[in-house]
């Protein structure tokens, strides 16, 4: 990755302007021109660098939900278990991990009652327990990936 | 609350914003409004905070940080939201939550994602979290993703 492509992830993760040319007034402020800066936005989202480039919708402040939940699941059954969880349209992430709770997934519906349903859904269908783990407090995170 | 028009605005930016020189007013365009209407609603749900930011949003595991892990702290409750709040303003926490335990089996109270190149990297850095948390928290443990199940993006109706 070159210096011009690391100011740009390193600068550019929020604060974009809402400007009429905002490629030229964020570009100003890392030593780029706007052609510079499109080209450049370009080709880190054609190589998946930068998964998207533009809004990062806030899915709860838009009247969706978001939980985590966590599942202890026999080895023995992992697979077949975590087919049953990804057929749900609701799951957006499901990731193993390195504990007797061994698979940890979160459930994104339009709506906050669909969670429940969402869990319940899962529950019968795998015949195992899930322990939904709802965020009770957010703390401010003013995350910027360094590269 | 969002209107029809908010709504729009949110599928037609999902992918992201155009990469052309007037990118609001490529958006006003294909909504039929104008462009000082376009940034204006903009800036109104980053205030409200239904837009966390704008910008650009990377790829842990295309940029090598292929280590994610999920450090859980048995925080006392009277001490989490200090505690919290510090952990959280760490620059390379990328999420920080309080959620419910679920005693014996899982005691912990506070979440910290933390991403590294490498699992020792990660270490290092949830070390660094062990030593401001000090005395509040009871237990720690690092929960590292050893194989993505799935992962799709946010999906929000129009």
């Amino acid at each position: 990755m070159d210096p011009t492509e690391k100011a740009i992830i390193n600068g550019l993760q929020g604060g974009f302007p809402l400007t009429h040319r905002p490629y030229r007034d964020a570009g100003a402020q890392l030593g780029l021109s706007e052609g510079e800066m499109i080209e450049e936005i370009g080709n880190l989202l054609a190589r998946g660098q930068l998964s998207r480039f533009g809004p990062l919708w806030n899915a709860e402040a838009l009247g969706g939900a978001v939980c985590l939940a966590a599942m202890a699941v026999p080895p023995d059954r992992f697979d077949e278990v975590a087919e049953l969880v990804n057929a749900h349209p609701e799951i957006a992430h499901n990731y193993q991990r390195d504990h007797e709770l061994n698979m940890w997934f979160v459930v994104s519906t339009d709506a906050p009652a669909r969670i429940d349903q969402v869990i319940a859904e899962i529950e019968r269908e795998t015949g195992l327990g899930v322990r939904a783990m709802p965020k009770t407090r957010e703390f401010f995170v003013g995350f910027r990936v360094e590269v | 609350m969002l209107d029809a028009i908010d709504r729009k605005l949110i599928a037609t930016t999902q992918a992201g914003l155009p990469l052309v020189a007037e990118p609001y007013r490529a958006l006003a365009d294909e909504l039929g409004l104008d462009e000082a209407e376009i940034v204006s609603r903009l800036g109104q749900l980053l205030e409200t905070g239904a837009i966390r930011r704008i910008g650009a949003i990377p790829n842990h595991y295309a940029l090598g940080y292929t280590a994610n892990g999920m450090s859980v702290w048995d925080v006392a409750d009277e001490a989490i939201a200090e505690i919290g709040a510090r952990v959280g303003a760490l620059d390379f926490v990328t999420h920080c939550y309080e959620r419910p335990r679920h005693p014996p089996l899982w005691p912990y109270n506070l979440f910290a994602m933390v991403h590294g190149r490498t699992r020792d990297e990660v270490r290092a850095k949830v070390a660094e979290i062990a030593v401001l948390v000090g005395p509040a928290a009871r237990a720690h443990e690092v929960l590292f993703s050893t194989r993505i199940l799935k992962k799709t993006g946010l999906r929000i109706a129009a």
